[in-house]
């Protein structure tokens, strides 16, 4: 088949996660440095500026794993009881941040209680999507149609570390995200913080990528021939011209470009995973074309997403552009 | 806390926890929303200051409710794989496309404009966050329609095949979406989320009619409320009925299980209308029956054969107890807000709506009996579809995830204490919310005389200034 319909679906699958890591990633991000603003206003200001966007952001990921099970229902079959423990700790994680933005509102007694549920779920809610990233890397283990691995098996040092590394480059993007978004103190504020995040990113980075080649052989295969050796080549460079950009626009008055640099270390990142996943879905042991669905299923999906997520991307873009711009901490509808 | 119990059971607990608070939610959104859009439409259309007033107030209370449907909503999206990974795997090629819809074609529209509903008013105007308000109704709807198309083709399989490895593959699309239980389902389920918002909304207006009679808000909430009730009621009694002939000719057992028809009755069944159904004796101890009803109900003929549970292997038989007895709480209920309707409708007729304090008192009483309905008439159809997960082809114990009992027991008891601190405390925001009477927004001063004389009564401004009392600077 010149169009293998299981590929097509995988990189839209893909699409779908990236995108909801850098949209969910800076609002994950912004509650991460929640506890850090130093007055009432500003927290209002925070919360603000991601308020009308968050819920569609959060969407992504109901489309990343109900897409997974329309056309990979093998591959989600594996890994959500593979990944029992930190799934549900970021469902349960999500549970008490999304009512935050609602709550927090509706009280002054209790009102650092969903503070605290809004910073607590961000921060684990981000750890556990780190965590899960590293156990899928560090492979998972099948037996005929069904994950075979222990209870705990997605708990390792490297899974750890990409937890670590993930909630940091959140807090990048959110730090970033209200560079741009917000004045003043707030502003310096968030500024002086991305400067360390985005070394801490940038050490996390090289961390994880040196230790994933080692992660299984076949990884180390692949990132030192071609064509991954291509992008092992390229890579530095390309992270180098994010960094620059990044470092450079926190000095200067372009407050959108170190958000949009933030972005491309994350784009950078998760292109790196492709290439060592490709051509599977859940490594060590099943392909993408194993655990696609039947192409009946994968046709009478692909018609809906061709209409609807360009759709989708557009009137989200409208959404974006109704509330661009810096926040106005007067505004507001509680 | 769990011990003893073995995985699938805990499995089961689990599911039918998280979902039955999720069921709450969407039972309530998606009538509040076509609701949020009536009033905003006609606040454009008329330029009536009440609608504008309504309009905020149920808007606040919505943004409360949707946030926690949104994320037990995301919960149950990834159970099916975390409990029930077999089922994922066998069901994935068929259901998993119709829940990518969902996703594609409602969740992304509901978010993508519920910002813009409650933040972009200023931004946007007028005719454009009418638009949006429409578009999170019509989202509601379409997720709506989605689901129950899923849960309808688990309750009445079409349109597959199975292939080697035991999966379901689709083979006609159309059949599987409209499989021959998905109309009425559907229409049974949006009737019902409309009838639920109507009580609630109903029981609000009465509670603020009470205090204060002469509430313009409260009187337009009242009587719209009990327009829905008058008009969905009895469409929702036809519905059903309609819906369970449809159970009767693709889920006999279920049926079964709901009239409590253990032996079969060759010469036309009676109507068991209360009885304690005895699993051991497979029997209805104490019943009190109407001869030959059940047969004229069900078949349209008082002396028409039933087959009874006796004709069913043991094996697949549902649980009779808890089907029977949800079954008569939906019923009762529904015949309840029918009369609740009519009652209305009689005051309204003799023009004396807003001023029957029983009326008003009654209708507080049945502002949450939607939520049960709700709830019974999904245990009657769920646990009536047991012991399968696809009905008569896939059974719940062979759909299992490769789980042990101590983990779903440690998730089930976190579900249990979280769910009920962040709903509890949710509920108990929107009671607060709802026990405030809405505010008009010309400085808060409600329209008609309340002034005399260039004063304001005390207690009228009294209440506008504690109308809120989150000092936040908006």
């Amino acid at each position: 088949m010149l169009f293998d319909l299981s590929f097509i679906w995988a990189g839209i699958i893909a699409f779908a996660v990236l995108t909801y890591v850098v949209l969910d990633g800076f609002d994950l991000g912004v509650g991460i440095l929640f506890p850090f603003a130093t007055s009432e206003r500003d927290r209002a200001t925070m919360m603000n500026s991601i308020a009308p966007v968050w819920d569609g952001n959060e969407t992504w990921l109901v489309l990343g794993g109900g897409g997974l099970f329309a056309v990979f229902p093998l591959a989600y079959a594996v890994i959500m009881p593979a990944l029992y423990m930190p799934i549900t700790l970021m469902l349960l994680a999500l549970v008490f941040r999304g009512v935050a933005f609602e709550y927090r509102w509706r009280t002054t007694r209790w009102r650092g209680v969903w503070d605290s549920a809004f910073f607590g779920g961000s921060v684990v809610a981000a750890t556990m999507q780190g965590i899960a990233l590293g156990a899928l890397v560090q492979g998972v283990e099948i037996e005929g149609r069904a994950y075979a691995g222990g209870w705990w098996d997605w708990l390792t040092l490297f899974s750890v570390l990409t937890g670590l590394a993930v909630l940091t480059g959140y807090a990048l993007l959110g730090a970033t995200w209200l560079n741009m978004k917000t004045e003043g103190e707030l502003q310096c504020q968030m500024r002086g913080y991305a400067r360390w995040l985005g070394a801490g990113t940038l050490a996390a980075i090289g961390l994880v990528s040196l230790l994933t080649p080692f992660q299984d052989p076949e990884y180390f295969r692949r990132w030192f021939n071609l064509p991954g050796s291509l992008f092992s080549l390229l890579v530095p460079g390309l992270v180098a011209l994010c960094s620059y950009a990044l470092f450079q626009g926190l000095k200067g008055t372009r407050d959108a470009q170190p958000f949009l640099a933030a972005l491309g270390l994350f784009v950078l990142s998760f292109i790196g995973i492709g290439i060592s996943f490709y051509p599977f879905i859940v490594p060590p042991g099943l392909t993408i074309a194993e655990a696609a669905a039947p192409d009946e299923s994968l046709m009478f999906t692909l018609v809906g997403a061709a209409v609807l997520v360009p759709l989708i991307l557009g009137y989200t873009a409208y959404a974006y552009w109704v509330f661009r711009g810096k926040i106005n901490p007067e505004e507001g509808y509680h | 806390m769990f011990d003893g119990q073995t995985a699938e059971t805990l499995a089961r607990m689990q599911f039918a926890f998280t979902v039955s608070f999720h069921i709450i939610f969407p039972a309530f959104s998606i009538g509040l929303a076509s609701y949020l859009a009536v009033l905003n439409a006609q606040w454009l259309r008329t330029g009536d200051e009440t609608y504008y007033t309504l309009f905020e107030y149920w808007k606040k209370i919505f943004a409360v409710a949707f946030g926690m449907g949104v994320v037990s909503g995301i919960v149950m999206s990834y159970q099916f794989g975390t409990n029930w990974s077999v089922f994922s795997d066998k069901t994935g090629p068929v259901l998993g496309p119709l829940m990518a819809y969902e996703v594609l074609s409602a969740f992304f529209l509901e978010a993508g404009f519920l910002g813009i509903m409650l933040f972009g008013r200023a931004r946007v105007g007028d005719r454009l966050h009418m638009f949006a308000t429409a578009m999170v109704a019509f989202g509601t709807l379409m997720s709506a329609t989605w689901i129950l198309s899923v849960n309808s083709w688990m309750q009445t399989p079409a349109g597959y095949s199975i292939n080697e490895v035991g999966q379901f593959v689709p083979e006609d699309w159309w059949q599987i979406v409209f499989n021959p239980s998905f109309p009425y389902r559907l229409v049974h389920m949006v009737l019902a989320a409309f009838l639920t918002t109507a009580l609630v909304v109903g029981g609000v207006g009465a509670l603020h009619l009470l205090r204060d009679k002469t509430d313009a808000a409260a009187r337009r909430i009242f009587s719209m409320a009990m327009w829905m009730l008058v008009l969905v009621a009895p469409m929702q009694i036809f519905a059903g009925d309609m819906h369970g002939l449809n159970t009767l000719e693709h889920q006999p057992a279920k049926v079964m299980a709901m009239e409590g028809h253990y032996d079969s009755h060759p010469e036309g069944a009676p109507l068991i209308l209360f009885g304690l159904p005895n699993a051991e004796t497979k029997s209805i101890d104490y019943a009190i029956q109407i001869p030959k009803l059940s047969s004229l109900i069900l078949k349209h003929d008082l002396n028409a054969p039933l087959a009874g549970l006796d004709t069913i292997p043991d094996a697949d038989e549902p649980p009779v107890a808890i089907v029977f007895w949800s079954f008569r709480v939906m019923v009762g209920l529904g015949f309840a807000m029918a009369g609740l309707g009519l009652w209305s409708l009689w005051w309204r007729l003799r023009g004396r709506l807003h001023d029957s304090r029983w009326l008003h008192r009654a209708s507080i009483v049945m502002g949450p009996m939607g939520f049960v309905a709700v709830l019974a008439g999904w245990i009657t159809t769920e646990v009536g579809r047991q012991p399968f997960t696809v009905y008569g082809l896939l059974r719940t114990s062979d759909s299992l995830a490769p789980v042990s009992a101590p983990a779903v027991a440690a998730s089930l008891t976190a579900f249990v204490i979280v769910y009920f601190f962040i709903f509890g405390a949710g509920t108990f925001y929107i009671l607060r919310m709802m026990n405030k009477a809405p505010a008009t927004r010309n400085l808060g001063l409600r329209d008609g005389p309340v002034r005399a004389a260039g004063i304001t009564p005390a207690q009228q401004v009294d209440r506008d200034i504690t109308d809120d009392p989150t000092p936040q600077g908006n």
